[in-house]
Order: structure tokens, then C-alpha cells, then sequence
């Protein structure tokens, strides 16, 4: 079965491809790559004014399965990937039970493979049962398949267990995603601490309790030279932290969510529950500064930090809703609006959704070279659509983006050379 | 004018004009309290239910005295604010009660913005009886009724509120509502109880009372909310005493007229002696007494209907 | 819409009334002895100060005079919105006393029977009275007044207007058509 893609403009950072090119799938893998490319017996797919760029990766997803498939499982999320033109995302282990377990990362992966719309990485526990405690059996889960190890939702508490699930990971050739909190500076805060908070009457959570847990992230990764993965950086503090760190040599990469580039706490007026997540929306300075992140190479990846909860998780006082938005659907309009705005040019954009992430979870996805799976997505870069809570694919609608205009979209995605998503 | 209000949730939607609408209405009411026959046929027929989430004496009381004197029927309903643990909603106890047809539901609940969350999900009237740390408005309304009676007006008076800003739900409200009729605020307390950008509020921030309190007409002392606090803000209230407790000596700095207002109920002997709590600066029973008499202009205001045509 | 505008009474015609109006009261009551007059604001209130000042030209005796805010004893409150609620000032007990009400125009009563409940909960007169400067007709409760400046018949939908100057003395009573 062949397909051939032609009349569209090729992006592949790796590979540094970026222009008019057509694209020969055959048999689940790119076959060819150029111009002119014919092929008699091959399915056409004419995308004439749209980009086709390897599939997105979105290395920071709740998928919430096993145990919480009220929210979201497998199926709903990896389609929800799908329609947002992601074909490979790793998923986080604060599932029912943790992933940090061998089976734990075999039933996901199968899922996934039989029912799935995306390809899912799992990311394994830290410590056993995320409680901070003990290592989980790092060495067993990275032979089951995940891909990285971070106690995603709760920081490491320990220095000297983070230390250690440093060296141990390392043993294994995994990296560490730290979830960068000082819990103590947390404390009851539900948003960012500033003048919003201080109007709203809510308890505030100050930039340094991330910053204070990057820098000892940071000195761990140093001290045990081992490789760091800092995810959903949010502050100007974290930013700059890590872009001193990458000057000295430090193996660290990053994340930002589109989120923490696009909004300010001022979303959170009105009590909006759904502008409620950890970390929480911050000020335009930090917004700023993430920007430049993204812009200078600080910051490796976008990730959406896909967070689906109930209705009524969200229906409730401030206070007491659940942290998190969904991501997926919405992670490539926000983030071609930094291409439109001048930010990073377009490459960068798509470099930030596919190779790059890909290197850091060290999976072989991400680029179009001849050989590789046929993970596309075809981008409509330009398309103006209106985004409503309810029509999202994933089974839960927590965005605060309802009614926004939304510019850019997944028009097809192919996860090896087969249709999963069809605008 | 006309003010109409629906709901009653904050002092920071409203006018000025709104504001001094509600304390002319309030002097009106006041004179009811002082009769033989407290009570007029105002609201008869309604049903008030006060839907207190948090315990408070004071307030619910006060509430609960100015509906009665209204001629309302008034309902008190203690519930837990762990009602999310027990299982039921915030929505849902409040829709439960309002599928009795209470004309308004006046609420006190921990969570700042919970009175704004009912509002807009209920049909009846919402008033804020305290939300969190959020807006006490009633609070600030009786606490500006209070100062424009002794002082007559309140453009162009110097306030100090001094205390526990961090865990004060009086504090924005008042700020709020001073600042909207005019006059100047400080607030003042130890940089562990000052929650960042207060000034973006329209207040000057003192860290020391003393300089605080030069030369004001009004200082409200904040509560020390034993209740609420964490072991972190203060070392100890002793300490806190000596360095943010209003007493004889430091009072002096302030104007000779200058009166003393406490929204209850007071630490003596922490944020307040009781030379002074009980000395001839203070005008804390009138709080009180004037608390009923705002509430009372608050129910009425907000059970009116829709204006009729002009026949 | 045009609305016509006729003269019922002249300034002179308002004297000449309220005059006659306090003696009627003087007559009525044998004297001023426990009289208190209560206005009911605004207008019979400004009326009431007007018959006060009478009664001390005739009688030489200033009777206690109060003004009463009836908003609060509307009966129709939740259907008018919000109408702004009134001082009642009255600095004298009520008990045992002969109170005469004043009210400029007597419509439907209904004004009058708030005035009477309110006049109730502040203590127990020995009798009320009610002296009214135009009675219109229209009646919705059995109410009758004691001293009536001049009667007049009018439609449902017309209007009396009381014309009052800036020290709140009336000038002149004009019908309203519309």
C-alpha cells in the first residue's frame, strides 16, 4: 500500500528540509522524499497550501489509564492526539495504580499498539508508588519500554533520592523529567502568588518554590552528570537557570506548555477553574521569558501537560478543582501564533513538536528521512477555526480556550502511512 | 438614583454613588433598632436563609436580626464546608436550598469566590457574607457607616488597617470601599501578612504601625486569626503585640480625635489593649449596632422586583 | 404624548385651605391638648409644617410636629423595584395622643394604611385623624379623611401634582392629564 503526498510544503528540521516536496509512503515508512516522485499504484493525497511535517510529539500527556478512565483513557486520548496532528506522545505514570510496575507499562504500550490512534510512550515512576520513598524497578521498566522517569504531579522531596534515581537512571540510559516544586513554598496556594491573587483573596504559590526546586534539580544533574529533563517551565527564574546551566555543560533540556506561553494569571478572574493547573498561570514577565526560552534554544520542546479532569472536578470552588487543562487539541494553533507573532520562525516551531522531544525521550521519531515510520501530519497552518469545549476529542473538556478563534490545524494525520485524523 | 442590585458579592463592582446609596438606606433603617417595636412589615413574606459554611456568631446574627426586623423569614443553616468530602457539592446544597424558593441566601464559606460561584448558578439573590479571603462586604459597609457617622464624611480621611492582611477578607473590601468615596488608606503589618501588589489595591503599604497610625483619622485593627494561621507568619503573638498592637502610647501618634474600629472579635491584649478597646477612641459597639442596621438596607435592596411601568 | 395641565388651586387657594383645615382640627379636638401632627413625607410633610405653623397662629401653642417614611409598610414593594427609603422623624411619644395625619393627595388609601401601621409600631395613639389637601377619589380601602382641603373627581389616569417652592411651601395644585 502506497501513498504519495504531493503538491505540499515539506518542514523536516531534522534533515533540514523546508520547501515544496512531495513524499512516497510505502508500507508504514517513508519511501522517498523529492520532487516530481511518482508512483503509478499509490494512493494521492494532494496537499496543495498545507505543510506536512513529521507527526507531532508531545512528550508530557496524562493519559489516565489504567484507573482513572473517567477522565480519559488510551483510546479517547491517543484520538484526541490524533486530531490534533500529535502521532507520538509519552505519557505520564500517575495513573491507578503508578505506572511503576513491568505490567504497568506492557498494558499501556499494547493498548496503545491495538486501540490506539497515537504511539505512547509510557514515562515510569521515580520512586514506587510516587510516595517518594523507594526507587522504583527502573531497570525492569526501561526493558518494558518507558522511556524516562519522573514522579510527575509531586516533586522528589529527598535530595538524596533524587540524587540517586539520578545514578540509577543513568545506569539504564534514561533521563530524569523532574516536576520542579518546593512543596514547603507551595503550601495551600492554589494560583500565582501577585496582585491577582492578593484582589482574588486566594492563596498564592511564589515563582521562587519553582525556581528553588530547578536550581537543586539542576545541581543534582551536575553533581551526577547525569541527564535532566525539567518539564512545564513556567518562570523567568527556571528559564534562566536552565539556559546558565546548558552554558556550563549540564545535560539538561526543557519543556514549556503552550499554556505558560499564551496566558497570564489574569485568566484565573472569575475564579475560572479551568485556568487552574500546577504550575499555575504566571506574569506577563515570565510569559516573556519563556518566549525568549523558545526563541534562543533554552527551552527544547513544547508539551502540552494534557491534564484531563471531570466536569465536575472543574464545577467547584477554586480552592478545592483539580490542577490541569487538555492540551493536545489545542498545542498547535497556540503554538504556530508564536510563529505569527515573530517569536521562532516556522521551523523552529515544528522542530519544537517533533525532533526535538524526540531526542530527549530518545525515541526514532520526529523526521522524514527515507526509512522512517511514516508518522505525518499535514498542517494547515493559516486555518481559522472556533474552538468548543464540548467537540474536543478527549473525553474531558477543561480548556480555557473555549470560544477562542484558534489559527491552524491538523488536517490529516498518518500514523505509519494509515489515516487516524480527518478534518 | 436607582440601584437595583440582583446579588450583593463585593464592594469592587460597586459605585460610589451605589455605595453611599446603601449607607443613606441604612441611616433610614437605623432608626427602627432605637424603637419600642422593632420590626416593620418591610419584607414580609420572604424567606431569608443564611448559609453559613464557616462559623460566625457575629455576622450570622446580625443578619439574622436585621431579616427578622424586616419581617422576613429568616432560616440559619450551619453546613460543613467539607461537604466535597462527604460527597455533596457546593452547588448542590445550595440548590437544594433554593429549591425551597428562599428569596435570598446569604452566604459565609471559606473558599474565596464561592458567593460568586453561586450567583451564578442560583435563580434568588446572593449576598456575601465573607468568602475566603476574599470580600466581606457588609463588613466594610457598616465599618463606613460607622466612620461617616463620627466623622460625618469620608473624603479626604486618612485610614489605617493594621494587621493580618493575609488572611482578611475585610481588608480588600474596605479598601475597596474607602478608596471609592474618597478617602486615603494604609495598610499596615509585619511583610509576612502583606500579600504582594495590596498597593495595586489604591493603598500605601507600611511595614511599621507606629508610622502607620502619624496623623490618621481612623485605624481598624485586624483580627489575629488564631484560626487561621499557620505557624510561619508570626513568631508569637506576644511579639506580635509589642510590634503591631494598638496601645495608649503608640494611639497618641494618630489625630487626638481619632477613632478606633475592630471587626470582632478582638485578641485583647494582641492587636489591641484593652486601654484602648475600651477607651474613648473606640466606636466598636457601633459597629455592631450599625452592622444590623446596613444589613437591613442590604436585604431590602436586594428584594425588590422589576419596576413597574409608570401608569 | 402631551400632557395638559390644569390649575386646581392657587396659592391663595392652598391658604386659604390649610387655614381652614386648621381649624376644623382645633374645633374637632376642643382645643390642642395631646394633638401631635404627623406628616407623611414628602409632601405631607411639608403640609403638616404648614398647618403647625397655622395652629400656633390661631391657638399660640406649638403642637409637636414628626415626619413619617412609609416605604417600609408598602404593600407593593417586590412589584415597584427599589424606592429609596426615607428618615421618619418623630421626636415625641405617641401614646395617649390624638395624631393627626397629613397627606397631600388621597388616592386609593393605601398610603394611608401604611401611614396608620407605621404610626402603630411606634407606640399606641389615642385616636388618628387624617387631614388630606385633595381627596381624589378611587378608594381601594375603607379609609375616610377627617380634614379635606378640596374634593376632587378624577380619572384613574390622571394626576394631581403639589407644587411646592424651595422652602417647601406649596404654591399651587395642578391636574395632570395624560
Amino acid at each position: 500500500m502506497k501513498i504519495l503526498v504531493i503538491n505540499g510544503h515539506l518542514i523536516d528540521p531534522k534533515n533540514n528540509i523546508d520547501g515544496q516536496s512531495d513524499l512516497l509512503i510505502d508500507q508504514g515508512r517513508v519511501a522517498a522524499v523529492g520532487t516530481g516522485l511518482n508512483a503509478d499504484d499509490a494512493e494521492i493525497i494532494d496537499a496543495a497550501g498545507l505543510l506536512v511535517t513529521p507527526g507531532l510529539i508531545d512528550i508530557h500527556v496524562h493519559l489516565r489509564d489504567p484507573g482513572l478512565e473517567y477522565k480519559e483513557d488510551i483510546i479517547s486520548g491517543t484520538r484526541a492526539a490524533a486530531a490534533g496532528g500529535v502521532t507520538s506522545l509519552a505519557c505520564m505514570p500517575n495513573t491507578k495504580p503508578v505506572i511503576d510496575s513491568a505490567p504497568i507499562v506492557e498494558y499501556i504500550i499494547n493498548k496503545a499498539r491495538r486501540h490506539g490512534s497515537a504511539n505512547v510512550y509510557p514515562v515510569a515512576a521515580i520512586s514506587q508508588a510516587m510516595k517518594g520513598d523507594v526507587l522504583s524497578e527502573m531497570g525492569e521498566l526501561k526493558a518494558a519500554g518507558c522511556v524516562a522517569f519522573s514522579d510527575d504531579g509531586v516533586p522528589v522531596v529527598s535530595g538524596e533520592l533524587m540524587r540517586r534515581a539520578f545514578e540509577y537512571a543513568d545506569t539504564f540510559g534514561a533521563p530524569i523529567i523532574s516536576h520542579a516544586e518546593d512543596l514547603s513554598l507551595v503550601g495551600e496556594g492554589c494560583m500565582n502568588e501577585g496582585e491577582v491573587a492578593t484582589e482574588l483573596g486566594l492563596k498564592g504559590i511564589p515563582w521562587v518554590a519553582e525556581d528553588a526546586a530547578t536550581a537543586r534539580d539542576i545541581m543534582l544533574a551536575e553533581f551526577t552528570n547525569s541527564r535532566l529533563h525539567v518539564a512545564h517551565v513556567s518562570t523567568r527564574g527556571s528559564v534562566e537557570l536552565i539556559r546558565q546551566a546548558k552554558a556550563r555543560g549540564v545535560k539538561v533540556t526543557c519543556e514549556a506548555t503552550p499554556h505558560h506561553f499564551t496566558l497570564t494569571d489574569e485568566a484565573v478572574r472569575g475564579y475560572n477553574t479551568n485556568a487552574k493547573m500546577n504550575p499555575p498561570l504566571r506574569r506577563q514577565a515570565d510569559v516573556d521569558a519563556v518566549r525568549v526560552g523558545l526563541a534562543d534554544g533554552t527551552i527544547d520542546a513544547i508539551a502540552t501537560d494534557h491534564a484531563p479532569h471531570h466536569y465536575d472536578e472543574k464545577n467547584v470552588e477554586f480552592a478545592v478543582a483539580l490542577n490541569g487543562i487538555v492540551g493536545l487539541e489545542t498545542l498547535l494553533p497556540l503554538t504556530m501564533n508564536l510563529v505569527r507573532d515573530g517569536i521562532i520562525s516556522r521551523q523552529q516551531a515544528i522542530a519544537l513538536m517533533t525532533c526535538q522531544p524526540a531526542a530527549i525521550i530518545g525515541i526514532d521519531r520526529g523526521s522524514l528521512e527515507v526509512g522512517a515510520a511514516a508518522d505525518i501530519t499535514l498542517i494547515d497552518p493559516e486555518l481559522e477555526w472556533t474552538l468548543v469545549a464540548n467537540e474536543l476529542k478527549s473525553k474531558s473538556k477543561n480548556t480555557p480556550f473555549g470560544g477562542w478563534t484558534m489559527r491552524g490545524a491538523a488536517i490529516r494525520t498518518l500514523l505509519a502511512g494509515r489515516t487516524v485524523y480527518q478534518r | 438614583m436607582n440601584f437595583n442590585p440582583k446579588h450583593i458579592l463585593g464592594i469592587k463592582d460597586l459605585s460610589a454613588a451605589e455605595i453611599h446609596f446603601i449607607l443613606d438606606s441604612a441611616a433610614s433603617f437605623k432608626e427602627i433598632n432605637s424603637r419600642q417595636i422593632k420590626k416593620v412589615p418591610t419584607l414580609r413574606g420572604k424567606t431569608i436563609v443564611n448559609l453559613f459554611f464557616e462559623a460566625s456568631t457575629r455576622t450570622r446574627t446580625s443578619f439574622e436580626i436585621a431579616g427578622k426586623r424586616l419581617s422576613a423569614d429568616t432560616i440559619n443553616i450551619s453546613a460543613s464546608s467539607s461537604s466535597v468530602v462527604k460527597g455533596e457539592t457546593l452547588e448542590d446544597t445550595a440548590k437544594n436550598i433554593e429549591a425551597m424558593h428562599p428569596d435570598i441566601i446569604v452566604m459565609r464559606h471559606s473558599a474565596s469566590g464561592a458567593c460568586d460561584y453561586l450567583a451564578q448558578r442560583l435563580k434568588c439573590s446572593v449576598i456575601n457574607a465573607g468568602d475566603g479571603t476574599h470580600e466581606h462586604p457588609s463588613q466594610a459597609l457598616l465599618d463606613v457607616f460607622t466612620i461617616r457617622q463620627h466623622k460625618e464624611k469620608i473624603e479626604g480621611l486618612t485610614v489605617t488597617i493594621a494587621g493580618d492582611v493575609t488572611h482578611s477578607r475585610v481588608v480588600r473590601s474596605n479598601i475597596y470601599c474607602l478608596t471609592k468615596l474618597g478617602a486615603k488608606v494604609r495598610v499596615a503589618g509585619p511583610r509576612t501578612m502583606l500579600p504582594p501588589g495590596l498597593e495595586k489595591l489604591g493603598c500605601e503599604v507600611y511595614t511599621d504601625l507606629r508610622e502607620a497610625i502619624r496623623d490618621v483619622d481612623c485605624i481598624m485593627m485586624l483580627r489575629i486569626q488564631r484560626e487561621r494561621q499557620g505557624k510561619t507568619l508570626i513568631p508569637s503573638l506576644r511579639e506580635y503585640a509589642r510590634f503591631y498592637g494598638l496601645n495608649p502610647e503608640n494611639i497618641k501618634l494618630a489625630k487626638p480625635d481619632v477613632i478606633v474600629l475592630h471587626p470582632g472579635p478582638m485578641n485583647r491584649g494582641v492587636e489591641i489593649s484593652s486601654q484602648v478597646a475600651d477607651g474613648p477612641h473606640n466606636v466598636i459597639l457601633d459597629q455592631v449596632e450599625n452592622g444590623v442596621a446596613v444589613r437591613m438596607a442590604l436585604l431590602y435592596l436586594v428584594s425588590g422586583g422589576e419596576p413597574l411601568q409608570q401608569n | 404624548m402631551s400632557t395638559e395641565s390644569v390649575e386646581i388651586l392657587d396659592l391663595d387657594g392652598v391658604n386659604r385651605a390649610l387655614t381652614r383645615i386648621a381649624h376644623e382640627i382645633i374645633e374637632k379636638n376642643k382645643g390642642v391638648e395631646n394633638l401631635v401632627l404627623i406628616g407623611i413625607r414628602t409632601g405631607g410633610a411639608y403640609l403638616g409644617e404648614q398647618i403647625q405653623r397655622r395652629i400656633n397662629d390661631i391657638e399660640s401653642v406649638t403642637v409637636p410636629f414628626g415626619s413619617i417614611d412609609i416605604t417600609m409598610y408598602r404593600d407593593d414593594l417586590a412589584s415597584r423595584g427599589h424606592l429609596a427609603v426615607g428618615q421618619t422623624d418623630i421626636r415625641f411619644n405617641l401614646d395617649g395622643k390624638r395624631v393627626v395625619l397629613v397627606d397631600d393627595v388621597l388616592f386609593t388609601g393605601r398610603t394611608i394604611r401604611a401611614a396608620m401601621d407605621a404610626v402603630m409600631d411606634l407606640g399606641r395613639p389615642q385616636s388618628i385623624q387624617l387631614a388630606i389637601l385633595i381627596d381624589r377619589g378611587h378608594r381601594e380601602l375603607p379609609i375616610r379623611p377627617d380634614y379635606v382641603g378640596r374634593n376632587l373627581p378624577t380619572s384613574r389616569n390622571e394626576q394631581i401634582k403639589v407644587d411646592f417652592d424651595e422652602q417647601n411651601i406649596p404654591r399651587a395644585i395642578y391636574l395632570l392629564k395624560g
